[in-house]
């Protein structure tokens, strides 16, 4: 169905119930319960980035999954997606349609530039131009290109902005024809909370189309070829076929995708600063489709929704939560506990990151899809020839 | 081709749940029938604290934090009362806030508004927090305020010492008790007249972000208005680490006094450098090399050891002084923590007190309410003399100090002394003044 054959569509029904009902899958606990106050994840302003880096991660993923080329400086085309994103809001109007059309286009112009330098080489110096140009495209938002970005302050919207389109009546926030991003609505279930949110919903149903534009890229002609460009360049050149068109679309692809997260961001939260663009962010890109499974259709979103839940969660846990946990047993092991879980929390949710990244890198070189197929593999022992060549094996 | 099959069982099965889909909506209820976002449910009512607890400024951010806590305890009623008891308002009793016991949540802003941001938006939306404090950078203190006037909560501003803050980005929900970059200038000057005279030529090096920018604009004019010159004012990037490229041409730039507009581990290091440079041996057009560091803090003194003796700048508030109010403060933090407590401490505290206090005297966490009770309000007794919450711009004013970096500490707690305590009507000014113009408060907005 949709051009997609039997498991695609069964992965993408699957990719689309996940989207629409997160705000509920993410508050598996009471909204008072001691574990919902610390573990669940069911609120807009993180469903909303689980979504748009989930997109993020799905066009690096085209970029990196198929080809192999690793770019370091992803961030940069994120952090033009949301200075073009709030630049409209202060020029036309707070409606987010114009904001990320531009942050698209803006995010391709820009990759097609990048692009056609970087991917002159390949590997490690590839990767190496990509940051340069990113920690670049940071130093002048940061500093040199004050007047255009508001440095470190970050863009923001002020009531003096020109806001050509904008009429009397229309709402002060970011809005599509008038549907405010961060209203929403509330079902109350015995204890549990749920909130639905006019902008997580937007943000959802782009990361569908994203997602399904991906499948089908993966699926198709030029998905194969640039396969093939992964498995070996020289070999393509050999028989007589010209790498760099497929390398560039698929640079530029991803950099347009970036460039919509960017866009989303901003539509979300309109206010951005140089150090989305900065290369820890870029990094944290690529760790995201490793942790995931690179190459995988599912596995970037993955990545992407474990790291934010770690970023926003566990940093937010601190001593007295724990107490809170322990408080049943003896004071002296209470103490031992929160001593020996202390490094892990709050602002040390880095290391736990690191630890989690290096357990899947070293036992799950496929990342979590790989952990997933594995454990169906131990429940369906019928099947587990059929889970290996399925929508989920890494590209070569 | 795609063929589509109707059957009876497909059709009702659709049907129904469609029809279950279009009725959901009718057991949504509206977001909020208290009228304001996050009104306290049961007995609790919770505080949200979003400091630095990573990055350049996390030591600062680290004492708020602990100053955070105790303020909570004080209003639970556990603990000496601190400045409960010294505070002019006596409507808090140490039951918590309307009877309501205060907890809190706390987040890591990084030093980074996005991060800053998400931290404070995961506070209003899940944790259901219905003040959010902090912030150890004017930028990150900027960009939570713009999300709290959005959302419908109060922000009461920790360590934020720009000019915008309260200037061209005040926010009818954003309160700043800190005083910021003009008033140090203000205090400052005067001093430095007096001691190092009206011939000088200053070069500045200058954090590149608001704080850093309204900090240097308001030294340059003050200091040229007594006869300054202004050599150079350079740029640095926040964070930077090593400034030694950055110092080395202040040596040939003919500048005999070196303006460190830094803050936090930044100043450390560069005025270290100026320091490990030999910048203060140095005599120039005849008159000795002086450094001047407009904004100081307990924590950076002790960062920079010896290296601070002489050095003159500004505070908002420090624990050596007299009265009544920083005596009990300083005495509860002390025994809690083991040591005095900073500037950036103090401040958080009394922006947690005085916000429990607004509360009280309005009778509703209602932001607009609180608004109402903080706008114009006069108090005394939090350590800084008789202090007044200006309506125009949320502003509070307040005397100044001078500090000096002291030239023979008897311990690590007072590298810094106190040179002068500039009265509250020398630091004062119009809300409409070219550097604080061009913002608007708006209106309050108390949410869904």
């Amino acid at each position: 169905m949709l051009g997609l054959n039997s498991r695609d569509f069964k992965l993408f029904v699957i990719v689309c119930i996940m989207a629409l009902a997160a705000p509920i899958i993410l508050n598996p606990f009471p909204t008072g319960s001691a574990l919902g106050q610390s573990f669940n994840a069911g609120y807009p302003a993180l469903l909303q980035r689980f979504v748009i880096f989930g997109i993020l991660a799905i066009g690096f993923n085209i970029l990196f999954g198929l080809t192999g080329y690793l770019s370091f400086g992803h961030a940069a085309f994120l952090g033009i997606g949301s200075y073009s994103a709030v630049w409209m809001f202060k020029l036309l109007s707070y409606n987010v349609l114009p904001a990320i059309l531009l942050s698209v286009i803006m995010a391709g112009i820009f990759s097609v530039v990048i692009g056609y330098i970087s991917l002159r080489r390949s590997g490690i110096y590839f990767s190496i131009l990509t940051l340069a140009f990113a920690q670049m495209s940071y130093q002048l938002a940061y500093s040199v290109l004050t007047p255009l970005t508001n440095g470190e302050t970050g863009l923001q919207v002020y009531n003096g902005d020109p806001q050509v389109l904008m009429s009397a009546g229309d709402p002060t926030i970011p809005h599509l024809f008038g549907i405010t991003m961060n209203g929403q609505s509330q079902l109350d279930i015995a204890g549990w909370s749920f909130t639905f949110q006019n902008g997580y919903y937007l943000a959802a149903i782009f990361l569908i189309a994203s997602f399904y534009l991906s499948i089908r890229i993966f699926r198709s002609p030029m998905g194969l070829m640039l396969r093939a460009i992964k498995s070996n360049q020289t070999r393509m050149s050999y028989v007589g076929l010209n790498t760099k068109p497929y390398m560039l679309a698929a640079f530029v692809i991803s950099g347009m995708y970036a460039g919509l997260a960017g866009g989303l961001l901003a539509a979300m939260d309109p206010l951005t600063g140089a150090e989305r663009m900065f290369w820890t962010a870029s990094g944290e890109i690529v760790v995201m489709s490793i942790l995931g499974g690179v190459g995988t259709l599912i596995g970037p979103v993955l990545g992407a929704g474990l790291i934010k839940y770690l970023e926003n969660i566990v940093s937010k846990i601190n001593d007295n939560v724990l107490h809170g946990w322990f408080s049943f047993m003896p004071d002296w092991m209470d103490n031992l506990f929160v001593t020996i879980i202390h490094p892990f929390i709050g602002k040390g949710w880095h290391l736990t990151l690191g630890l989690l990244f290096m357990a899947v890198v070293i036992f799950l070189p496929g990342g979590l899809v790989q952990g997933g197929q594995k454990i169906m593999g131990k429940f369906s022992r019928n099947k587990t020839s059929d889970a290996k060549d399925g929508a989920d094996t890494p590209a070569e | 081709m795609s063929k589509s099959n109707f059957t009876r069982r497909g059709v009702m099965k659709t049907g129904a749940v469609t029809s279950a889909g279009l009725m959901l909506p009718t057991y949504l209820r509206a977001e909020n029938h208290t009228g304001f976002t996050n009104a306290p449910q049961g007995d609790t009512v919770k505080f949200g604290f979003n400091v630095p607890q990573t990055g350049p400024y996390a030591e600062e951010g680290l004492d708020e934090l602990r100053a955070q806590e105790l303020a909570v305890e004080h209003l639970n009623g556990i603990g000496d009362g601190g400045m409960l008891n010294t505070f002019s308002s006596k409507v808090l009793d140490g039951t918590g806030v309307l009877g309501k016991k205060v907890e809190f949540v706390t987040g890591d802003t990084q030093t980074k508004s996005d991060v800053a941001r998400a931290s404070a938006q995961s506070m209003i939306q899940k944790d259901g927090c219905i003040m959010i404090t902090g912030g150890s950078s004017s930028g990150v203190a900027i960009a939570v305020q713009g999300l709290c006037q959005e959302a419908g909560v109060i922000f009461m501003a920790g360590l934020t010492h720009s000019n915008d803050t309260t200037g061209k980005d005040r926010k009818r929900n954003g309160f700043r008790h800190f005083f910021n970059a003009y008033m140090s200038a203000a205090a400052l000057t005067p001093v430095l007249e007096k001691v190092y005279g009206t011939d000088r030529r200053a070069y500045h090096l200058t954090a590149d972000y608001t704080w850093g920018w309204s900090q240097q604009e308001s030294m340059a004019a003050s200091t040229e208005a007594m006869g300054w010159e202004t050599v150079q004012n350079v740029l640095t990037p926040v964070g930077a680490g090593d400034f030694s490229s950055y110092i080395a041409p202040v040596l040939n730039s003919g500048a005999d006094i070196l303006v460190l507009n830094h803050y936090g581990g930044d100043m450390v290091n560069s005025l270290t450098q100026a320091i490990q440079f030999g910048l203060k041996d140095k005599q120039v057009n005849g008159k000795n090399f002086e450094i001047v560091v407009p904004l100081y803090s307990e924590l950076m003194a002790a960062g920079a050891g010896t290296n601070i003796q002489g050095v003159y700048g500004s505070m908002n508030w420090n624990w050596q002084l007299q009265d009544e109010g920083t005596a009990a403060f300083t005495k509860s933090f002390g025994e809690k923590y083991g040591f005095p407590p900073s500037g950036a401490a103090h401040s958080c505290y009394v922006q947690t007190l005085l916000y429990a206090d607004a509360v009280t005297r309005a009778g509703s966490f209602n932001p607009c309410a609180v608004v109402e009770a903080l706008e114009d309000f006069d108090f005394d007794g939090m350590g800084n003399g008789p202090t007044s919450y200006r309506g125009a711009d949320h502003q509070c004013f307040k005397d100044v100090l001078v500090m000096k970096g002291a030239e023979a500490p008897t311990s690590v707690y007072d590298t810094l002394e106190i040179v002068e305590v500039t009265p509250r009507a020398q630091v004062e000014y119009d809300p409409e003044h070219p550097m604080f113009a061009g913002g608007t408060l708006g209106d309050c907005n108390p949410g869904a």
